[in-house]
């Protein structure tokens, strides 16, 4: 057989199809303990259990935030948690019309003899993982490969490494009812331009999807989640128009239709720009067979948590703000936003932190 | 760099995108010598050069016929062949909106090791021949790769073999200012059903495309032709809708969008049969980002050459039998065929040969 008729089939095709709703997206509210560590420290809040819940708590009873969400991606410990009333954040979550993912993979670990290249590791018992996570309520996971632009870089190891990683986590999830969201990120550090990271992208993707051929992925029943296509972290910056063109074209050359949606990480963008490329994408008329949207962790999150400051008091003041920029990205998936939203402190803030590790 | 963008890029865009414009199709004319002999003795005509002089001129002056074409394949003796009145064929097509194409392999050979599976010739000076067919007046070319369907075939030599091959001539091609046709046909001889096919088909196709973006060609200047996934020759036939449905799965699952159309081979179908099924494909409601068209020989010409018999005083009769075909295949690119287009029995002839060898 070709693809892989798992007996999860008609619901994995439903679940991916309904996250690409247009006027919906997923917030990656997944940051490990470590790195939600940092994100704490950021604004002086101590980085405890209960704060963890208190954060999570806040973003998913923002009013108005979860009509334009599809999907949240969580950590472990999240999918487990409850807010104050006792309700898990699953139901919580499943009641406003939002599907709770998982993040499943377990970090990098640098490929030796490579010039710091990185592989995914997750694999071991993830099949088993998998089924207490569908358990648990999760119905879509997510397993983040890391790719880099240099001199020799990515170089064909760490291609092939990463491409039959993300499908051998996705044939796994498959298997056991969750949608797997392929992410091949390719960093935006360096001082290359954009027709580099066009031709890099393309390379990938196109490694990642013969990689799903052969492991008998079920496309229609995947999602992909790739980088937007930039210039460099070191280069001149461009216009949205002209990362709409270039992403967009990437993507026309390697993703298959079958592919309902593709969610795009926002990497270091500020919240105001990951949005505005993403609502260029939209707007440009040309074939697009997969919706455009969003999967931003922090271009979703960063006016919330400076607005937040870990104080009860700021809660609303906070939870505003999220919804600011949910509708905004709402919009973006549309082609319809303005560029109006009420920017909160820190929206054009870069995110960028140089090779960023999670 | 991703895609390779030569001085003819834009034109091999522009091309490309027109052969695929709906409501029209190929007119695949490009029999070799050898194999036109076979289509003579079958009408009882002489393997002469003027007779094949004869029979692509009926073909090329048929009243009514040009609308319904977008190119025709031609072989090299016919490129340099004018009409009676002195002609050249190629003007006679370009006036009429109609672009010259040219087969540009050298046939099959065995691969040694295989149970008769094949790779195909014709890379050598190839880019010399293509400048030579670019001046002659060709605008794109066809190369026809072979594989086979059994209990250990396709081998993945030969998946490899003729996806690489492929991608080296799409590449040479467009150096030189050919679009190329990438016909990866996978004959319908055994007994294994259309999922089998199917299966195949995908994984084939997956290979193709993973070869052409390795030798960075711009697929916007190409074209695919491809078999329709079918029953095996020697399994219970399934309506066109079953056929469309396979059909249009496979290729979702596999050609990027940014290939402008589709054209079908119609292997041994019947001139009826291939027509319903592209008929039924385009009216699949489903989403096709690129244009599902006919890229026919037999399933054309079948009725014609039986019409015309060799024979002057058939010439307006064999004439009318090819304008039939045509419209008939025109409407099935727009989904609006009603069937039954011809009175003429041959119309539902099987033209399956087992074993078929151009």
């Amino acid at each position: 057989m070709s693809a892989f008729t798992s007996k999860f089939a008609d619901e994995l095709i439903a679940n991916a199809a309904y996250i690409g709703t247009p006027g919906k997206g997923i917030l990656a509210a997944d940051e490990s303990t470590g790195t939600i560590g940092k994100r704490l420290a950021s604004i002086n809040v101590e980085n405890v259990e209960t704060n963890r819940r208190n954060l999570r708590e806040l973003l998913f009873t923002a009013p108005g935030a979860l009509p334009c969400l599809s999907g949240v991606i969580l950590f472990e410990e999240t999918l487990y948690q409850k807010s104050s009333d006792g309700k898990l954040f699953v139901d919580i979550l499943k009641e406003g019309g939002v599907l709770p993912g998982i993040k499943v993979d377990k970090g990098t670990v640098e490929l030796a003899g490579t010039n710091g290249e990185t592989t995914t590791q997750g694999l071991d018992g993830l099949g088993d993982r998998c089924k207490k996570y569908y358990e648990a309520g999760a119905r879509f996971a997510k397993w983040r490969a890391v790719l880099k632009i240099g001199e020799n870089e990515p170089s064909e190891l760490s291609i092939h490494e990463n491409a039959y990683g993300l499908a051998r986590y996705a044939v796994i999830c498959q298997e056991n009812g969750l949608v797997p969201i392929v992410e091949p990120e390719i960093l935006v550090d360096g001082s290359h331009d954009i027709q580099k990271c066009a031709a890099v992208t393309e390379r990938v993707l196109a490694a990642c999807y013969k990689a799903l051929s052969d492991h008998h992925v079920l496309l229609e029943g995947t999602l992909l989640k790739p980088n937007m296509v930039t210039p460099g972290s070191d280069s001149p910056k461009v216009s949205p128009e002209v990362i709409a063109e270039h992403t967009v074209r990437a993507l026309q050359r390697t993703v298959p239709a079958a592919v309902p949606a593709i969610v795009f990480l926002s990497g270091g963008q500020s919240e105001e720009e990951a949005t505005r490329n993403l609502n260029a994408m939209n707007q440009l008329k040309t074939k697009k067979p997969w919706s455009l949207s969003f999967s931003f962790g922090r271009a979703l999150q960063q006016s919330t948590l400076k607005t937040w400051a870990g104080k009860e008091e700021n809660v609303k003041a906070a939870q505003e703000a999220l919804y600011v920029r949910c509708k905004a990205n709402s919009e973006a998936t549309l082609g319809t936003y303005k560029g109006d939203a009420k920017l909160g402190d820190g929206a054009a803030e870069s995110l960028h932190v140089k090779d960023y590790k999670y | 760099m991703s895609a390779f963008v030569g001085k003819y890029a834009d034109e091999l865009i522009k091309t490309a995108k027109y052969i695929a414009t709906p409501g029209k199709g190929i007119l695949a004319a490009d029999e070799s010598t050898g194999t036109i002999g076979k289509r003579f003795a079958s009408i009882n005509v002489e393997n002469i050069e003027s007779n094949r002089q004869a029979l692509r001129e009926l073909l090329f002056t048929s009243p009514g016929t040009f609308p319904c074409l977008s190119g025709v394949i031609l072989f090299e003796e016919t490129l340099y062949q004018k009409t009676s009145e002195g002609k050249p064929f190629v003007d006679l097509l370009m006036e009429n909106g109609v672009i010259p194409g040219i087969k540009v392999d050298k046939g099959v050979v065995d691969l040694a090791g295989t149970n008769g599976e094949t790779t195909t010739q014709g890379l050598d000076s190839l880019g010399t021949r293509c400048q030579e067919y670019y001046k002659a007046g060709a605008r794109f070319a066809k190369w026809r790769a072979v594989l086979k369907i059994g209990d250990t075939e396709p081998s993945e030599l030969s998946i490899q073999e003729n996806a690489k091959g492929l991608a080296r001539y799409a590449i040479i091609c467009q150096e030189n200012g050919l679009v190329p046709i990438v016909e990866p046909e996978i004959l319908t001889d055994g007994s294994h059903d259309i999922k089998q096919c199917a299966a195949v088909t995908e994984t084939v196709l997956a290979a193709v495309y993973k070869a052409l973006n390795e030798h960075h060609v711009l697929l916007e200047g190409t074209l695919l032709k491809p078999n329709m996934v079918t029953p095996g020759s020697d399994s219970p036939k399934v309506t066109p809708e079953v056929i469309a449905d396979y059909t249009v799965t496979a290729l979702r699952r596999t050609v990027p969008p940014a290939v402008p159309g589709i054209v079908f081979l119609s292997g041994g179908q019947s001139e009826e049969e291939a027509t319903l099924n592209l008929n039924a494909m385009n009216k699949l409601d489903v989403l096709k980002p690129w244009t599902l068209t006919f890229s026919f020989g037999r399933a054309l010409q079948q009725s014609t050459l039986k019409a015309w018999a060799g024979k002057t005083e058939n010439v307006a009769k064999a004439q009318a039998t090819f304008l039939t075909r045509c419209k008939a295949n025109s409407d099935a690119t727009l989904g609006k065929y009603t069937g039954g287009a011809s009175g003429d029995s041959a119309a539902s002839e099987s033209l399956y040969v087992k074993g078929y060898k151009y």
